[in-house]
């Protein structure tokens, strides 16, 4: 055995094993019973939808990435997660141009131009999505269920129409693809909780404050969390690790920020629903939120 | 009883199966050792023998005037073969001492013995001895142990802790020293307790250790003032910041000692080391260690004369398995690579580990997608991710602001990141450049 074979570097010599990878595909898988039910509820072509949106997201990753120069990192998982998270905002009926348009914006402006993985203030798909309202409004405010054109259950409730809260809790009702069942939406969450994947903290202090302001603004908190897209928002897009913060204080800010806007918009806003800007908004703050919200280091005495 | 711990921190996987029923047993007698001159954090030693001399058992090969400094003795008589700069595993090339050791050790240096009981001694005497014994911290920092000992005025202890924790995975010296020599060790904490002064005290294990905990609690049945606390398996427990925050609640403060806070750590194969100090006479010259891994034949744990080369204990060990490919020293977390096996052991050297090539972190550093990992396990609530950040795009004047100096380098953020960054890396080199801005 001579030198030249042995590995000299520092400390620490070993290694979790968890990889960027593993993470990625962890939440993709969590998100399964969301896309079983959007399929059970709106048919074969919310799989054909999904589908698009994430052959969009990859093919656009992949130019980008060869245009940079850069190493083809698709098996990373995060363009797949971007069309997928996308894909689950959009209504069933969507034109499929549509959602390969919105995949192509999610990851281009949404994510290549800051530098790629990890670079990105704001979150993809939420950009992408934020894209396709402001472009095409009617398309993206078309609802159909069982071949009927419903209005959402956030339009019901301006209307003073009642609807069940199990119907509501399962996903039986109109509204965008992944919005639907919080159910399965919960199922997936759970899961990522448990393996570490997506920060508590967020999304307690975001569907909390919800809560409490629909509470105070006399309306009805349950609708209010389980109409619309919240339940996505607070668990998927809201924790978000590239765009939300990591200290543990700025997370509790940061989720009840964006609890605060979206009740703001839906109480007192333009907006029956106002997940997708709270969040995007709240994405501004984070360099802030982190530099002021630092932890105590052990030992300092404030 | 209440098991105790800090937050944050992690849960490698610990791989003591391979060591942890195995009796110490002693190493060959080298045929050479190597013996460097500096061996402890403080002032240089002056050599007091030269080439060609002959040198007895447990002789002191060099001291200096000053108090923060523990002297070298050697631990085989032989004769001294050359004086020259050799290798350490700190991975500096340190003055060293090389003696050929004797047939066998004929003449033994018994000059450290008194005639007085353990027990008549006074605190001085105590600190004096350990001194003369060149005891460090045997944990790994070897920090001179007299000097820990001897409080200022103004300070006032209240807590005596053993650190018999040993969080490191793969580890196991603490762990059989405890098994094997439960009396020695409280023996040597009563001395240490008596020449600082302290009147309480506590031992701190982690409850992967559950034969060290029974026999260390009947070793104390009939002590008053010492109890043994048990804590939760997690890295880096056995840090003394965590040890303390997690015992006692309190914060060594920035920049301060855990004598800032009244409280004193050592580690438990200290307290035998002074124990045979003061009772045998013995200066350090001999430890336990632990020789493991997936590259070693027969992982097993020993009693070394300090100064043999690796290569003699990893031979003793039953030599390598398949092909090594890292070779560490101390544990697999803070420990140091090495380059050779012709490296000596010194007073702080508690493990050998060797790793096959698919067991050894590789940090093949991809962008940071901001999980935040590091932040939650960080057991001293820095921001590695920042200073990592601050310290690679060279933005060395924001790094105090985020206090890089409290950092206690205890590897957990880059161990736990899943893009493979090496934050520890990145953290040392801000460390540095801290330093220097201000000087």
């Amino acid at each position: 055995m001579n030198k030249e074979q042995l590995i000299f570097t520092s400390n620490p010599h070993i290694k979790d094993s968890t990889s960027v990878e593993d993470i990625m595909w962890t939440v993709v898988f969590a998100l399964v019973p969301a896309v079983l039910a959007s399929t059970y509820f709106f048919g074969l072509r919310a799989l054909l939808v999904i589908a698009v949106s994430i052959i969009g997201a990859v093919i656009t990753e992949y130019i980008f990435l060869k245009i940079r120069k850069k190493e083809i990192v698709i098996d990373d998982g995060s363009a797949v997660l971007t069309g997928l998270l996308l894909a689950l905002t959009l209504p069933p009926s969507i034109p499929l141009w549509t959602a390969f348009l919105g995949s192509i914006v999610a990851i281009g402006l949404g994510k290549q131009v800051f530098g790629g993985l990890g670079f990105n203030p704001f979150n993809p798909a939420l950009v992408g999505r934020a894209f396709l309202t402001a472009s095409y409004p009617v398309l993206m405010t078309t609802w159909v269920l069982d071949g009927t054109s419903t209005a959402t259950p956030l339009s019901y409730i301006n209307n003073g129409e009642l609807i069940e809260t199990w119907d509501l809790f399962i996903g039986n009702i109109g509204g965008s693809l992944g919005e639907t069942s919080a159910l399965a939406l919960l199922l997936g969450a759970a899961y990522l909780i448990y393996k570490g994947y997506i920060n508590w903290r967020i999304p307690t202090g975001m569907i909390s404050s919800v809560i409490v302001i629909s509470f105070l603004a006399g309306e009805n908190p349950i609708l209010h969390i389980f109409a619309g897209s919240l339940i996505i928002g607070a668990f998927y897009m809201a924790t978000d690790m590239v765009t939300s913060p990591v200290t543990k204080k700025a997370r509790w800010v940061f989720g009840i920020g964006a609890g605060l806007l979206v009740a703001i918009i839906r109480f007192w806003g333009g907006y029956p629903e106002g997940v997708m800007y709270s969040i995007l908004l709240m994405n501004t703050t984070v360099p802030l939120l982190d530099r002021y919200l630092k932890p105590k280091t052990l030992g300092v005495v404030e | 009883m209440s098991i105790l711990t800090f937050k944050q921190g992690i849960h490698p996987e610990y791989h003591k199966d391979l060591t942890k029923e195995k009796p110490l047993k002693k190493a060959n007698r080298p045929k050479e050792v190597i013996i460097p001159l500096q061996q402890h954090i403080g002032a240089p030693l002056d050599p007091l023998v030269k080439k060609g001399d002959h040198v007895k058992k447990y002789q002191k090969l060099a001291d200096t005037e000053s108090f923060v400094a523990a002297p070298v003795h050697t631990s085989v008589s032989g004769t001294i073969k050359s004086i020259e700069k050799i290798r350490t595993p700190s991975g500096q090339k340190i003055l060293s001492f090389i003696i050929k050791a004797d047939e066998e050790d004929e003449e033994v240096d018994y000059s450290l013995k008194t005639n007085k009981e353990a027990k008549d001694l006074s605190p001085k005497e105590i600190i004096k001895i350990i001194r003369e014994a060149g005891i460090v911290g045997l944990g790994g920092a070897m920090f001179p142990t007299h000097v820990k000992l001897s409080v200022p005025e103004d300070k006032k202890i209240d807590y005596f802790i053993l650190n018999g924790i040993e969080c490191e995975p793969f580890l196991n010296v603490d762990n059989r020293m405890m098994i094997e020599r439960s009396s020695d060790i409280i023996a040597g904490m009563k001395l240490m307790m008596k020449a600082a002064g302290v009147k309480k005290g506590f031992i701190g294990i982690e409850n992967n250790k559950p034969r060290a905990i029974s026999n260390m609690k009947s070793a104390v049945k009939n002590e008053d003032n010492i109890e043994i606390k048990v804590f939760e398996t997690k890295y880096p427990q056995g840090g003394e910041k965590m040890l303390i925050k997690a015992a006692l609640g309190r914060e060594v403060p920035k920049g301060g000692l855990p004598l800032d806070i009244g409280v004193i750590v050592n580690n438990i194969s200290t307290a035998v080391a002074v124990f045979e100090a003061v009772n045998e006479g013995k200066p350090l010259t001999e430890r336990p260690i632990t020789v493991t891994g997936e590259g070693i034949m027969n992982p097993t744990n020993l009693y070394y004369k300090i100064g043999t080369p690796i290569k003699d204990l990893i031979e003793k060990a039953g030599g390598f398995q398949g092909e090594p490919a890292k070779i560490i020293l101390g544990g697999p977390m803070t420990g140091s690579a090495q380059q050779s096996i012709e490296v000596p052991t010194v007073k702080g050297t508690s493990g050998i580990i060797v790793l096959h090539e698919k067991s050894v972190a590789k940090f093949d550093a991809k962008p940071c997608i901001r999980c935040a990992r590091c932040v939650d396990c960080c057991p001293m609530y820095l921001l590695p991710l920042k200073l990592s950040d601050l310290s690679q795009f060279e933005r060395y004047d924001e790094l105090e602001k985020y206090d890089v100096q409290s950092c206690i380098e205890c590897g957990t953020c880059s161990y736990i990141c899943p893009a493979d960054r090496p934050l520890l890396d990145y953290i040392r080199i801000g460390k540095m450049e801290d330093m220097k801005m201000k000087k």
